[in-house]
């Protein structure tokens, strides 16, 4: 296996050598490992470029705004895709539960508002019931998605590609295929096209909610259960985690997650969109892995993902300015996951060689 | 009864006449074992003798068929790992069981995490700080050297692998530790730091069970052998009788000696 290991004898006090293999150490670390310093500089190179080429029109406060709004309920995916990652997990279904919360939030609105003519003027109540309740039918998505994966050990590659197409085919059932019109319009004029102060409320919702998972990931005993988990579940269940319990709890957050995504979309389009969120997954996945989080799991930072998640974003949106046509988009993005992947790959590789 | 050591003292941990079958294998045929506070008892013998059974059953992740385990002279029924460790017996895996992307802090503290205090704490809030002292302090009364207390132990070599799983094990344990192969994947030099480590353990008081192939390793280290053959306890050794010779010659069945 690995060859052995040139270990510097004598006392743990540090001498003048270890000192300085300890600051190469902490190169190495910064620049090799998942820290997302390397991509990050990548989205400012981007924003840089596209500011120089269109510097009135790239970072005006409208471009700003609509970057910020185009990304909010991808975040929202994609936080949750990073909680499931570092566990060494996939969810492909976040994008057809986003689908059926909304079509279930939608429904429930329009139910309760008094039926599809009444329901446009309906209040409040109304709204907030609809949102309530299709978040909890994305957490029961993800409960779902967890319970099979933790205590029926189904692969999650597997699970979460059934509940992608359970969830977007009962969608269509329930609507019959029909997008689902005629929701509250206050939802619409305040969440989904409103601000508080110069910030859109989409944008507010989804940066509050990523920063407070981030914080939960980083520096609370769930996000160090996740990490752990995803390092060696073995080892996790023999140091006493209940693993089964914290998997089906990290589905759980990224279904609610993705119905967060449903009633924040119904919002903005005023309508559920059963047609447009088929890639949402593959989308969240680039995005988290870009940021650095590793598909083997254990390891990957918040930060990372929301810079994965910008990435794409600010480039659509800057290819459009310059006039280039916006399919380039997809085409870099491909590029940079691979080439982000085979970075991990490399860390991986040298760090098994030690 | 109480069996000694031949002076007075009792066994913190002990097996009499334990049996596990597995199918139709049966591992143990009423093995007995004993280990004293304050010393590092080797428990040896060729594959198969039952070894890696007798540990499981002692640290809890095997219930065995018949017989009894003893701990402080009381009749001990140890249900699960986390039972064991509630009794003070820490056991470090062949395989470490570490999680490779943690540092080492937060491997020592792997579920029993510190909390801040009050709020925080309570919306489980890590006290990272804390767990790196004590982490840190952990390492050097061990003699283990951790350049990066922050990096991922995946990042360490093998023999500071292995100081960090054994420092969570003393960490924890305040009776037995049991280490499993715990040099078989070092170097020499690793080898020596790890039965270094070892003995540190022992001088906190502490019981110290050894399971090792490594002969050497046992002569060096080991205040007193127990040989395991086909199951059974078929040998006990005191440091001084030893020799590789009559280890060998009890662990093939060469030699007949007690139960």
């Amino acid at each position: 296996m690995s060859p052995p290991v040139k270990e510097v004898p004598g006392p743990s006090t540090p001498t003048a050598e270890e000192r300085t293999t300890s600051a190469g150490f902490l190169r190495e670390r910064v620049f090799t490992s998942t820290s997302p310093v390397w991509i990050f500089l990548v989205l400012v190179v981007i924003t840089a470029v596209f500011s120089l080429m269109r510097p009135s029109s790239f970072l005006s406060s409208f471009d700003i705004k609509s970057i910020f709004i185009n990304a909010s309920v991808d975040l929202l995916l994609s936080v949750g895709m990073t909680y499931v990652i570092i566990t060494a997990g996939i969810d492909l279904s976040v994008g057809s539960v986003l689908v059926f919360s909304g079509v279930i939030a939608a429904k429930v609105m329009i139910a309760i508002g008094g039926g599809s003519t009444h329901a446009v003027n309906a209040g409040w109540g109304v709204i907030l019931a609809g949102c309530a309740i299709g978040i909890l039918a994305g957490l029961a998505w993800g409960v779902f998605n967890g319970v099979l994966i933790a205590l029926m050990r189904i692969p999650p590659l597997i699970v979460t590609l059934g509940s992608f197409g359970m969830a977007l085919g009962l969608a269509d059932v329930i609507t019959g295929g029909v997008d689902v019109a005629g929701i509250p319009s206050q939802l619409g004029s305040t969440i989904g096209s409103g601000q508080l102060g110069p910030i859109p409320w989409l944008v507010l919702i989804s940066a509050v909610i990523t920063v407070l998972l981030g914080v939960v990931l980083h520096l609370t005993r769930f996000g160090r259960y996740t990490y752990a988990i995803g390092s060696n579940d073995e080892a996790a269940r023999r140091a006493g985690i209940a693993v089964n319990r914290h998997l089906i709890k990290v589905y759980a957050l990224a279904g609610a997650l993705a119905g967060v995504g449903g009633v924040l979309s119904l919002a903005y389009f005023t309508t559920t969109t059963i047609s447009g969120h088929v890639t949402d997954n593959l989308i969240a996945i680039s995005a988290v892995v870009i940021g650095g989080t590793s598909l083997f799991g254990g390891s990957g930072t918040m930060f990372g993902t929301v810079v994965g998640v910008f990435i794409p974003v600010v480039l659509a949106q800057g290819l459009i300015i310059v006039n280039v046509q916006s399919f380039w988009q997809q085409v870099v993005i491909g590029a940079i996951l691979i080439i982000a992947v085979y970075f991990d790959q490399l860390r991986r590789r040298t760090r098994s060689r030690r | 009864m109480v069996s000694t050591n031949g002076n007075g003292r009792q066994p913190i941990l002990e097996a009499r006449d334990l049996v596990k079958t597995y199918g139709h294998v049966q591992a143990l045929r009423g093995a007995n074992f004993s280990a004293y506070p304050g010393e590092v008892v080797a428990l040896i013998g060729d594959n198969g003798a039952g070894k890696s059974t007798l540990i499981k059953q002692l640290a809890g992740v095997e219930q065995p068929d018949a017989g009894e385990i003893v701990f402080e002279g009381q009749v001990a029924h140890i249900p699960s790992p986390s039972a064991a460790q509630q009794l003070g017996i820490e056991t470090v895996y062949q395989d470490l069981a570490l999680a490779p992307d943690l540092d080492g802090a937060a491997n020592i503290f792997l579920g029993r995490e510190i909390v801040r205090p009050g709020l925080l704490g309570r919306l489980g809030v890590l006290d990272k700080r804390a767990m790196r002292e004590r982490a840190t302090k952990s390492f050097s009364e061990l003699g283990v050297a951790i350049k990066d207390a922050d990096a991922p132990v995946v990042f360490l070599s093998g023999g500071q692998r292995q100081g960090v799983a054994v420092a969570r094990a003393a960490s924890w344990a305040n009776k037995v530790v049991i280490m499993d192969e715990p040099t078989a994947a070092l170097g020499v030099v690793q080898s020596a730091r790890v039965l270094e480590v070892i003995r540190q353990v022992r001088d906190r008081g502490l019981a110290v069970i050894l399971v090792s192939h490594s002969m050497p390793d046992v002569l060096a280290v080991a205040d007193r052998i127990e040989v395991l053959r086909l199951g059974r306890r078929v040998a006990v050794f005191q440091k001084e009788q030893a020799t590789l010779e009559s280890l060998v010659g009890a662990m093939t069945g060469a030699i007949e000696e007690q139960t």
